[in-house]
């Protein structure tokens, strides 16, 4: 038996005896999510057992080093960890921006005593972080952000507003693009992180076409942010906004790496379709989606070994949310009127409508597509001017 | 298996693309074979070439002479045949005819293979009746007369089907024209009495035939496989050739992407290079997805198919539709983005819509082949 295989039968065997039955039953709604947090309340004992089960052992971020949470597995270590987890169903122990966005830069850009602090409360879920970037008036446009961070010193007192913050008015803390420099356009932004219970912070959710959502206004009124809490140098925060964004585009762009070859017009099929041009209309569409999905395989493949161009996953969130958008249209066509229904039991509450309205904002989140093809333009195909 | 190429198989392509680019060239064999109106519509002397590098022989059994490699690899010859529009029997050959010829007796295998590895002999294959592919259906009919058959029918869209020293042959050796059981392959001699090529050039230059079997008298060594339970092999062979035509389409969707972007970097109108409007920039953008998308799709039915896999029916239908779609996309965005230009004989993009034409026609077109995946996916 080889080392992987043995580490297979280790974590089969510790999931068996760890992973509590609940969870491992499909998520059905929010509640369902562990997020963590100052402020989280478990939905039941089992999902905090689950949680502080993975945190002893350093599961709830798998690869990142010992020392900082995690577990310390290698790439192929990680994989089987996913898979293992996948066989039986089991629920993530715990989801949040930590993992996916701040953490990820802290890897790259922070010291050693930020690693130490903030990548331990992230893998612990004691901090609940939201993600603090566009501006009303800088949305593709980011760079033009105008929030400011006035130098005091030993602080920063910062003034300003973001938009989109996801979970801002249940985050404990934010990373933050703050402006540090007016004379610099690029180089003038700085990436601060900062309690969200400091004096002058509020919040304030917005509701969308879809219904309630996770986003918030967040208003900054001469908040005092200590000198310590920047990741990277001063000035140098687009660095490390760009790097991240980078990994929110993958994140976005659904790349699952999946095997299963399932098809939308399989699951419609089974309450009958009966419209001939529908029917040709799915079945255009699961040839993308399908295609897509050996994309998303060989897109993952190729990253591990380097052999991506590095503006590849603005292709992929470009290419996959547009997918994802004909999908729900169509899911909408077929669904006909109880698919309009907006509060019914029927359909858990609007599930199908407030769905399909939330997917027109994939191909405008994290980068419109329109400035994805932009940046395939100018960086993969390299035309002038772009 | 990583969707990308083993070092074995970079290697490949390495020498691959080298030597199309040398000796596959559009000018060199397309256009010259074009002009001078030859009947095969390709080059003999480049067929011996291929035989040279072991190419011919690529999917046959190294029992057989052959290098024993798989569709991953036939796939890379192909696109760079797709790239540089080289008209070659490599397809109808290497590919489909090596694919069915294989599970031929030893006697079969031994009277075609060698000449196939040498680049000597010239393989057809004869499935479609009547203009569109619908393999379901199979009306030529083989009667059996005394120890062989009698073949009458006709046959559609042979490509190289006059050049060929043998046809691949459909025909239906028992039950109604659209049973599934009944059908058998049969490897028709060259010389065989009473078949007639009519001869038709194509959008593309190839020589294609439309064939009648009038009679036409077959030993019993002349069947491939099993009589009247030949559906699984054509299917086979059907599929080798999908994957095949798809891996094509990859080849001629890059070229014309390729010379295109590179237009848009010379051209100037208005004072500027019409690279530089964004209106031009986001479809080429667009285009490059669709096409790396495409190429992801066909790779992995090349490996599913490789593998033998259950799942490679419905991948290798998704990667031809897939591959004909983008393909298509290419060379009207190719035409376009070239202007007036690009509509003359002069400019080469024109000759990569003609290519793709024929190549979504050829093994069903990408209608064809969305129908398989929804049929496939059970509705």
């Amino acid at each position: 038996m080889s080392d992987l295989d043995s580490f297979r039968q280790e974590i089969r065997a510790w999931l068996e005896a760890n992973c509590p039955p609940e969870m491992r039953e499909p998520v059905r709604d929010e509640g369902d999510i562990c997020w963590g947090g100052r402020r989280f309340q478990f939905k039941n004992a089992a999902q905090k057992t689950w949680l502080e089960r993975c945190v002893a052992k350093g599961y709830t971020v798998p690869d990142w080093p010992k020392a900082y949470g995690g577990a310390g597995l290698s790439p192929a270590e990680a994989k089987i960890w996913r898979e293992e987890c996948a066989r039986i169903g089991a629920r993530p122990p715990l989801s949040s921006f930590g993992i996916w966005m701040l953490g990820p830069a802290l890897l790259k850009f922070g010291t050693e005593e930020q690693k130490v602090h903030y990548l331990g409360q992230i893998a612990r879920g004691e901090i609940r972080w939201c993600q603090g970037y566009s501006e009303p008036g800088s949305g593709s446009d980011l760079v033009s952000l105008q929030t400011f961070g006035e130098d005091k010193g030993d602080h920063w007192v910062v003034n300003g507003q973001k938009i989109w913050t996801s979970y801002a008015d249940k985050a404990d803390w934010i990373f933050c693009l703050v402006r540090t420099d007016k004379t610099n356009k690029y180089q003038g932004i700085s990436f601060l992180l900062f309690d969200m219970e400091s004096p002058g912070v509020t919040t304030k959710p917005i509701k969308l076409i879809s219904g309630s959502s996770p986003f918030c206004e967040t208003f900054f009124d001469n908040v005092q942010v200590p000198k310590a809490q920047i990741v990277g140098q001063l000035n140098r925060g687009w660095d490390v906004a760009k790097y991240l964004l980078g990994h929110e585009r993958e994140m976005i762009s659904g790349a699952g790496g999946s095997d299963r070859l399932t098809t939308i017009g399989a699951v419609i099929a089974r309450n009958g379709l009966e419209d001939p041009i529908l029917r040709a209309e799915l079945a255009q569409f699961d040839v993308d989606a399908l295609a897509y999905t050996a994309m998303g395989e060989k897109f993952l493949d190729e990253i591990k070994v380097g052999k991506a161009h590095p503006a590849q996953p603005n292709m992929m969130k470009y290419a996959g949310t547009e997918l994802n958008k004909r999908r729900h249209e169509l899911l909408m066509a077929a669904g006909g009127s109880t698919a309009l229904e907006w509060e019914s039991e029927a359909t858990s509450g609007g599930t199908p409508a407030r769905s399909w309205l939330r997917t027109k904002a994939n191909s405008i989140e994290g980068g419109t597509s329109e400035v994805m093809l932009n940046v395939i333009a100018k960086r993969i195909l390299d035309l002038p001017g772009a | 298996m990583p969707l990308y190429h083993t070092e074995d198989q970079a290697m490949l392509a390495e020498t691959v693309t080298g030597f199309m680019a040398d000796e596959g060239g559009i000018k060199q064999q397309l256009r010259h074979w074009r002009d001078i109106n030859c009947p095969d519509g390709f080059g003999h002397a480049l067929w011996k070439q291929f035989a040279e590098l072991g190419l011919t022989g690529i999917l046959a059994a190294e029992a057989d002479g052959g290098l024993a490699m798989g569709h991953v690899e036939a796939g890379i010859v192909l696109t760079e045949i797709g790239r540089n529009l080289t008209p070659s029997p490599f397809l109808t050959t290497a590919v489909m005819g090596v694919t069915a010829l294989s599970a031929g007796s030893d006697e079969l295998r031994g009277r075609w293979l060698p000449g196939v590895i040498a680049g000597e002999t010239v393989l057809a294959v004869a499935i479609d009746e009547g203009p569109k592919h619908r393999p379901e259906r199979i009306a030529c009919r083989a009667e059996k007369a005394g120890n062989g058959f009698r073949l009458s029918g006709r046959k559609d869209f042979v490509v190289h089907g006059a050049s060929a020293d043998a046809l691949i042959v459909a025909a239906r050796t028992a039950g109604s024209d659209g049973d599934a059981d009944g059908v058998t392959l049969f490897a028709v001699p060259k010389d065989a009495a009473g078949v007639r090529h009519d001869v038709v050039r194509l959008v593309d230059s190839a020589m294609a035939s439309h064939v009648t079997f009038d009679n036409v008298e077959l030993d019993g060594d002349c069947v491939i496989g099993e009589v009247d339970g030949g559906r699984a092999l054509l299917n086979r062979v059907l599929d080798a050739g999908r994957v095949g035509a798809a891996a094509e389409q990859i080849g001629v969707a890059s070229g014309a992407f390729d010379i295109t972007t590179a237009y848009l970097k010379t051209r100037k109108q208005f004072g500027q290079l019409i690279g530089e409007f964004q209106a031009l920039q986001h479809r080429a953008a667009h285009l490059y997805s669709e096409i790396e998308i495409a190429e992801a799709a066909v790779i992995k039915a090349q490996q599913l198919l490789d593998a033998g896999s259950d799942k490679a029916e419905l991948m290798v239908a998704v990667a031809k539709a897939k591959a004909g779609k983008v393909c298509n996309l290419a060379v009207r965005e190719g035409v376009q983005m070239h202007g007036g230009v690009g509509m003359t004989d002069e400019f080469d993009i024109g000759l990569y819509m003609k290519r793709d034409r024929a190549l979504s026609e050829f093994t069903g077109d990408p209608f064809y082949h969305a129908e398989r995946v929804a049929k496939l996916s059970g509705y």
